[in-house]
């Protein structure tokens, strides 16, 4: 159904933002947030806005997919933009709908330019001061990873299960339902324990 | 599926991804917009289930793990939306109140008696209540009030909608989570204190 979105939205490719480690755009991304949110400015949302396209553009990203990441926002940017309007002001609303789409294409454009398993090994080093703290960056990586691939598998299951559920007319029934999505999502952590118990991963 | 009386560290792991995985399942599962700018999906259901399932301290661990990997560019959020600009939007505030809501029904459910998580659907389905009403609706409307210019009594009236949604979702959560601890029946055994330190060593 929708497994083929759940890979993530990396492209490969050669821009100065692919070569980037994901540190300084991590960093970079979180300033660009806070300003944007600190600074209630019509004008300054509407600039971001245009680097953020201009990211798009630039990132070999694709207008296609940037369109297609807006979409997904559009029904909240609607609603609060006309909500704003009505509330407020013209300027209120173009601040933060223009906030919102901007940070939406800018945090788009890090997804597009960085490959899952090197934010991944960023997340790890970025965790490692904490490991004092009884945090293990390694498990964190693994639970990270673990999870990535239970999703397309759960979405599986859950389609199984309503099938199920449809062809014994109980279509309505949460029990039918959910009871049997629960358990096997269960039974399955369960064996994928006992499979890293028996390589030895995961274990102190 | 062989007893076990002690689960070990990778299970724990791999438990916590399953709900994490459960949870993002349970977000991009078709939604219905009822009104304002929150999708209402079976998202809240999976959220409060992972913490009865697996109680305070997993719980609170699954759904970080959900939001990270959400924030990470996994199209996972609900409506299908991913990456850090939904960590700064209005909806953030749900989103954090999800990890402090399921920890409190964790917390809730793991000290009730064995009998009752098996049994008892009201005292789940209270704990569930409880925990979203703390937890998901405050963060949720500060959320509003600090990133989409509302008022408290405007967020309130926003916020308001889910409710019904909520006590629904809710008896669905105790249906399923006294029928998982039937099913495994150790899902709680070992107290969940600090998994990621305290590994038994292997039997």
């Amino acid at each position: 159904m929708r497994q083929d979105t759940l890979l993530g939205d990396y492209r490969p490719g050669s821009t100065w933002l692919h070569r980037l480690t994901p540190g300084p755009k991590l960093f970079a991304l979180a300033v660009i947030a806070v300003v944007l949110v600190a600074l209630r400015e019509p004008a300054l949302a509407l600039g971001a806005l245009a680097m953020a396209t201009m990211l798009v553009l630039w990132s070999g990203m694709g207008i296609a997919t940037a369109v297609r990441t807006l979409r997904r926002i559009a029904i909240i940017a609607l609603l609060l933009g006309a909500w704003l309007v009505w509330q407020h002001s013209w300027a209120r609303a173009v601040d933060s709908v223009g906030d919102l789409a901007a940070l939406v294409l800018f945090a788009s454009v890090l997804t597009a330019t960085t490959a899952v398993d090197d934010l991944l090994d960023t997340i790890v080093r970025l965790l490692q001061p904490l490991r004092p703290f009884g945090v293990n960056p390694e498990k964190v990586s693994l639970a990270f990873s673990l999870a990535l691939r239970a999703i397309p598998t759960t979405l599986e299951i859950a389609e199984q299960t309503r099938d199920a559920a449809i062809a014994r007319g109980l279509q309505r029934s949460p029990r039918a339902r959910l009871t049997p999505l629960v358990i096997r999502v269960v039974a399955n952590a369960r064996a994928t324990g006992e499979a890293l118990h028996a390589r030895g991963i995961g274990d102190d | 599926m062989p007893r076990r009386t002690s689960t070990s560290t990778p299970t724990d792991i791999a438990l916590i991804s399953g709900f994490a995985a459960l949870i993002a399942v349970a977000a991009i599962l078709p939604a219905i917009n009822v009104a304002g700018p929150v999708p209402i999906t079976l998202q809240t259901f999976a959220v409060l289930l992972a913490g009865a399932a697996l109680g305070a301290v997993r719980g609170f661990l699954a759904v970080l793990l959900y939001i990270a990997v959400g924030a990470a560019g996994v199209p996972i959020f609900s409506g299908g939306a991913a990456g850090l600009g939904v960590l700064s939007g209005p909806t953030a505030g749900y989103l954090f109140g999800f990890a402090f809501a399921a920890a409190l029904c964790g917390l809730i459910v793991q000290s009730l008696p064995r009998k009752k998580i098996q049994t008892s659907v009201p005292l789940i389905f209270v704990a569930g209540l409880v925990s979203s009403a703390l937890f998901i609706h405050t963060a949720g409307m500060a959320g509003l009030v600090f990133r989409a210019d509302m008022t408290w009594a405007q967020a309130f009236d926003i916020d308001k909608v889910f409710w019904i949604g909520d006590v629904i979702k809710n008896v669905a959560m105790a249906l399923v989570a006294t029928a998982l601890h039937r099913a495994f029946p150790d899902l709680l055994d070992r107290r969940p204190r600090r998994s990621d330190v305290e590994a038994p060593t292997p039997a």
